[in-house]
Parts: C-alpha cells; structure tokens; sequence
C-alpha cells in the first residue's frame, strides 16, 4: 500500500473552518463527517433498544415456563424486533453509515462524498425506517397481540395469514425505507470511491477500509432491491389480494424463501465485510508494519462479495432441494472459507514479526479474528446439508451467527469506535477503559453464546418461549454471560464520559508511525472542510 | 479535481450507472415469479407434478404405493376425501382415482384446489394427465361431486439417483377458499371432469 506523502496541505490556514448553527449543521447536514457522527449516534440508540429487546429474550429462557412474557408470541415479536433492529439499524448504520461516511473520503482524500445531499437524504430515510419499525411494535400483528412475531426473515405464510394485523405491514415499511436508504448511500460510496479519489491513489493503492467499503457498496446494489421486490410482493399479497406466496392462488411460498435469501446472503457480508476493512487498518497499525498481502485482501473481498451471492439456498436445505441442488451448494459454501481463510492467515502474518502494541483497539481487533474464526468453524459445519438438517433452526444456528456478527462486527464496530474515537472527537478514551470492557465483552459473550451451541446439538430450536426442563443448566449460564456483557457496556460509557471531561487531547496521530493512512494526516479532530488543496499520492520505495 | 475532465459529469454517469442496476434487480426479483414457475413447472422442482399425455411405454412390473392427502383450509366448510387412502401403481401404467368434495355448509362456497407431491424430488416423475386442480368449483350446500384424476408414474423415476430407490409417495391436495370467486348459483359448468350426484 503506498503511503500518503504527508502534505497536511493547512487546511485551516485561511479561516475557512466556520460550521453551521446547530440546527442547519445537524439536521440539513451535508457534511460527511456530520452525516457519519449522526449515523454512529443513531446505530448506538437503536443498539441500546435491540440490546434491551434480547435482554428480555435472555430473562425469558433463564428459566423453563413462561415467566414474563403471558404470549409466547410476544416473545417472538422481541426476537423479531432484536433481529431486524441489530441488522438494519445498529450494524450496517454503524458500520456503513458512520464508519463509511467518516473515513471513506478521509481515506481516500476527497473532500466529501460524492453527493453530500443525497447523503442526507440515506440518513434520514434510515431514521423513518426506525421509527416506522417501533410503531410496528405497539400495534396489531398476530390476532390479539402487538407486534410482528414473524422472525427477521418475514416467512409466509405466517407473515401473511398469520399476522392480520398492521405490525407486519409497519415492519415491511421499515424495510423498505431503510433499504431505500442504503442503496442510496451505496451510489453514493460507489461514486465517491470511482470518481473522488486523490490524483495517484489508484484502486490497488486505496486503503482496504475503501476497498471494503466499494465491495460491500455494491453488494447492497445488487441484493438490497431484490429483498424490497420480495416485500413488496408480500405487501400486496397481504393486502391487495395477490397470491405471489399464496398456494391458494398458485404462488409458492418457497419463491419468497429464494427471494429473501438471494438477499439474505449477502446482507450477512454486507454487515462482516466493512469490519474486514477496518481490522486489517487496526492489526497494521499496532504491529506497525503495512498489512500482509495487500492485493490478496484486496481481492479475497471481491471473492467473498461474487461468491457471496451464489450460495443463498444453504439457508433452505430442508425445502426438499435435489442432491446435486444440495451438493453445488455444500460446494460453494465451503469455497467461501478460502477467501476468508486467506484473510485470517494474512491478518496473522501482519502481526508476524511485527512491534506489537496491545492497545485497546488492537485487543478487540485481535479478539475479533479469534471469535470470528470460531463462528466460520461453525459455518463449515453447517454448511453441510446432511448436518444442517439436524441443526437447522437450532440454537447451533443461533450460535453461530452470533458468533460471526455479535462477536464479530459488533467487536470490530467497537474496535472502530476504539481506533478513530481520537481522530473524530479530539478526546481519548482512557486505555483502561477499553481494555477492561473488551475483557467484560470477551468473556461475556463467550459465556453467552457458547453454551448455544450445546443447546443446539441438543435439540433445543430457535424462536421459542418455553422449553423441557433438560435444556436449563446451558440456558442459565447463557444468560449469566449477557449481563456480563451488558456490565461492560457500561464501562464502555463511563470510559466515554471520561473521555470528554478530561483535559487530555488526542494528537493529529495518535498512534504513531504505523497509521499511515490520509486521516492522520488532518488535525484530531479533522477540519470542518478538508482537503481543499487534494493531497497527491507517490509511491513510497519498496517496504 | 484539476487533473479530470468534468468531474461532475462523471460522478452523475456512475450513479446513473448505479441506480439502472438497482432497478434492474427490482426488476428481476419480480421477474423471478414467472421464471421460477416456469422451472417448477420443467422440471418438477418443490414437488410440481409434471403435466403430460399418456404414456406410449409399456407398464413395467415395478411399482410404487401412492398416498393420498386430502386437506381443506379453514374457512371452507367442505369435506374432501380420496376414494381409497392410497393405491398401488405400477410405473407406467395409467391410473384413476376418484376424489369426492361435499360441501357441508349451509351457503354456496367456491374453493379451488393446490397440489403437490412428497417427496418434493418426485415431481418430475409424476405426472398428471387430467386432473381437476385449478379450475375453481362451486358447491351448492349438501352438494357432492367427485372428481378424476388420472397420473401415471413416469418408469424413468428409477434411472434417477435421488428416486432410485423410494417405494412410496404422497400426493397432496389442498382445497382452499377461492379468493376472487364468489358463488355463483350457476355451478357445475366449471367440471368438465366432474360428475354431480346428490346424496
């Protein structure tokens, strides 16, 4: 990767810094970096909301029989709202919207995105998604009770025959506000990554966080409007009389399946590739050398990404696909472990040899990549028809993609927050406090999740409120595990509110001669406006 | 953005770019309904039974058990019953079998009829020459009608590694509530395989 020759260019020289007031500057934002601060403050409410919603999953199975929740359905609505909020509204905002819109054109020296409005536009569709997604909570679904208890996924017939009610219609409009925001948002990456990026940063000199971040731009292009034609055709088959998933009329259910899986698939590297891009800049930076095999990273993304969207039905092995449909799918599945090992195993050759600093950062970062390895274990496991049909829809499943994604881009979003918090406020958070909460989360969720896989293996299925007798002892220690993470949620605070009572004051590079990227180039906080004059990118003589 | 010609121009060129394959998708994701019927159809895939004429092949001495499944879904008030629970059918060979649908309701109703086959990997051996599914039928109440349905099953389901060695399928049928079919006193024109009787 070559390095940016530093030409900080003094930006703030001519007094060019002044911001809008606060109502124009927060709500009419057209700043990238506004829009990303938005966006991060917007995935950690709507986190704390879906942190709340699985709270009330983990009281519930701490113990056999219903203890809180009268209607097991009630209990699905909070599965439900917990999937949809974590996916929609906490990870890929956080990662995509806040991460991106921060750091894409930082990183790529432009001074903005491509189309700051449209920028907004995303953000505040995402919001209306939310809130359309929480109104579905207080009204009718299933007959007699609140809420959309359909699972993330939306399946009919029980997202149409079996919830009258307006909660899934709600749910469905959520969908289709916050997608059309991120494909909006996606245009937008796309644009600003082919057009905006500084004179001599060609596409194998960007950083791999913009690579990440090109990838997964295009993978919500291609998947995102295919799951908003699949609710769309749900919508009018719940309320139009179309009978697109209706057997009744001709339709098949199993159509929607495909559909929403078509999408499902690469949603699921849409929320891990992001925090791909972020890790390799953490590992590179605390081992200070440049990350290993920048091209094989480069491209195990796009591998990942074009593979990614072959590989949908191992979600539905069990709706009486052929053999040879069963084998091409074991087949490709498995193939996507090759990238991604080439990622793992280039991560560890960048710390090979390399003058570590375990800061907090770079413990997340490097708990990411063991947690992460643990979830694509389980993944190969699954990936095996003859397995998967007695794991499918197990709690086996629930723990690994919880693995991958609560352990994975959930650990790297902090990572994140760890790594940039310096570069995009100006304060530092307390090292202690990182250290301390990735220790709390670590074991935490370990604790948490882990025994899933027991309780799978052991036949306990997904989405139920209630449960033999024999399935207890894992569920407990389950639960011990999620207040152990919540307790270092609220370190994380504590150190976050410290962080901006203390004095101290990050440096415009806080970390030192091994983060080589443009955004340590710029002032901590970086200039209202940067890059006014474009920094120019020269090849640095053979590392 | 001094060393590129009209940036602007080219941002619009690549989201322009974009937003076509965007809706291309949409577009294909609502094309993928007629696409994915046609293939059920071709290929017997989910359980689709093959619609076909009579077989010039020979009935073979192997054979299969046939189940039948008769289901009606709530909100029609019918009885529905496969004159035998299942028959024995040798492959090739032609077979009829008769359903009887009585409506026990005190008003009209109208259902229509859904069908498919388990195991789902069965679908592209069995077909069906006549049968009375998707045509809609109105009872009037009290009203019994039976119906045919002619299948044979196609020899070539033991050349199939995933068929090879089953000795037994259900055939299912479903009748549900017709959506847009309201009752009409005019009723029995819709069967041209159906034979009204009264009991």
């Amino acid at each position: 990767m070559a390095n940016a020759a530093a030409h900080p260019g003094h930006h703030d020289a001519h007094a060019h810094d002044h911001k809008p007031p606060f109502f124009s500057r927060w709500f009419l934002s057209t700043n990238h970096k506004d829009i990303g601060t938005l966006y991060l403050l917007f995935a950690f409410c709507a986190g704390i909301i879906g942190a709340f919603l699985s709270f009330g999953i983990r009281m519930e199975m701490e113990e056999p029989g219903l203890q809180y929740f009268a209607n097991p359905g009630t209990y699905n609505v909070f599965v439900t709202g917990h999937g949809l909020i974590m996916v929609f509204f906490m990870v890929m905002p956080a990662l995509i919207g806040g991460f991106g819109n921060w750091f894409v054109p930082l990183m790529i020296g432009a001074p903005d995105m491509a189309f700051p409005r449209m920028n907004n536009i995303s953000f505040w569709l995402t919001v209306a998604g939310f809130l359309s997604l929480v109104c579905s909570l207080f009204v009718e679904g299933a007959p007699g009770a609140s809420g959309a208890g359909t699972g993330w996924t939306v399946y009919p017939p029980l997202s149409t025959a079996g919830h009258p009610g307006p909660a899934v219609d709600f749910a469905i409009f959520a969908l289709h506000l916050s997608g059309a925001g991120s494909i909006l948002g996606a245009i937008n990456f796309i644009t600003t990554i082919l057009n905006m990026r500084a004179p001599g940063m060609t596409l194998h000199k960007m950083p791999l966080f913009a690579w990440s971040m090109l990838v997964t731009a295009f993978l919500l292009l291609l998947s995102l409007p295919v799951l908003a034609g699949a609710i769309t055709m749900l919508l009018t088959d719940r309320n139009f009389g179309t009978t697109f998933f209706d057997p009744a009329g001709g339709g098949d259910p199993v159509l929607y399946q495909h559909l929403f899986w078509f999408f499902g698939h690469p949603e699921v590297y849409i929320m891990i590739l992001p925090a791909f891009g972020i890790v390799s800049h953490i590992i590179s930076t605390f081992s200070r050398k440049p990350v290993f095999g920048y091209l094989a990273m480069a491209y195990a993304m796009v591998a990942i990404g074009v593979v990614g969207f072959v590989v949908w039905a191992h979600h539905m092995y069990t709706v009486g696909l052929s053999l040879q449909t069963q084998s091409y799918f074991v087949f490709a599945t498995m193939v996507i472990a090759v990238p991604t090992g080439v990622k793992i195993f280039s991560w560890i050759a960048t710390m090979w040899g390399g003058s570590i600093r375990f800061t907090a950062a770079m413990h997340w970062a490097v708990g990411f990549i063991f947690l992460f390895t643990v979830g694509g274990v389980t993944g190969v496991v699954l990936a095996n028809s003859a397995v998967d049909k007695y794991l499918h829809d197990t709690y086996y499943v629930v723990a690994h993609f919880h693995y991958v994604l609560s352990l994975g881009a959930v650990f790297i979003i902090f990572a994140g927050v760890y790594y940039w918090f310096p570069k995009m406020t100006g304060h530092i958070i307390p090292e202690w406090a990182g250290k301390l909460h990735f220790w709390l989360a670590f074991i935490g969720a370990n604790v948490l999740f882990f025994p899933m896989h027991f309780l799978g293996l052991a036949g306990m299925p997904r989405r139920y409120a209630d449960y033999p007798e024999a399935f207890a002892g894992w569920h407990k220690v389950s639960t011990w595990g999620g207040h152990i993470f919540a307790l270092g949620m609220v370190v994380f605070f504590i150190g976050v509110v410290l962080a901006f009572r203390s004095s101290r004051r990050a440096a415009d590079n806080p970390w030192g001669e091994g983060a080589t990227t443009l955004e340590w180039t710029l002032s901590s906080p970086p200039p209202f406006h940067q890059f006014e004059t474009l920094p120019r990118i020269v090849d640095e003589p053979a590392h | 953005m001094t060393d590129r010609r009209n940036p602007a121009r080219k941002a619009t060129v690549t989201a322009v770019a974009c937003a076509a394959l965007a809706f291309g998708m949409i577009g294909l994701a609502f094309a993928s309904v007629p696409l994915y019927d046609m293939f059920c159809k071709a290929t017997g895939f989910d359980g689709t039974p093959r619609k076909g004429a009579a077989l010039a092949a020979a009935a073979t001495d192997d054979s299969m058990l046939v189940r039948f499944d008769t289901n009606v879904s709530s909100g029609l008030p019918w009885r529905f019953q496969a004159e035998a629970p299942q028959v024995t059918a040798r492959l090739g060979e032609t077979k009829t079998v008769f359903f009887k649908v009585r409506n026990t309701g005190t008003a009209p109703s109208t259902g229509i009829a859904t069908f498919n086959v388990q195991p789902a990997l069965m679908g592209a051996f069995f077909v069906k020459i006549e049968c009375f599914c998707f045509n809609e039928q109105t009872l009037q109440p009290g009203e019994t009608m039976d119906f045919p349905v002619v299948f044979y099953i196609d020899p070539a389901v033991r050349q199939d590694s995933n068929t090879a060695h089953l000795a037994e399928m259900t055939l299912s049928y479903t009748y549900f509530a017709s959506k847009n079919g309201q009752p009409t006193a005019e009723l029995a024109t819709t069967g041209s395989t159906g034979k009204k009787s009264n009991f």
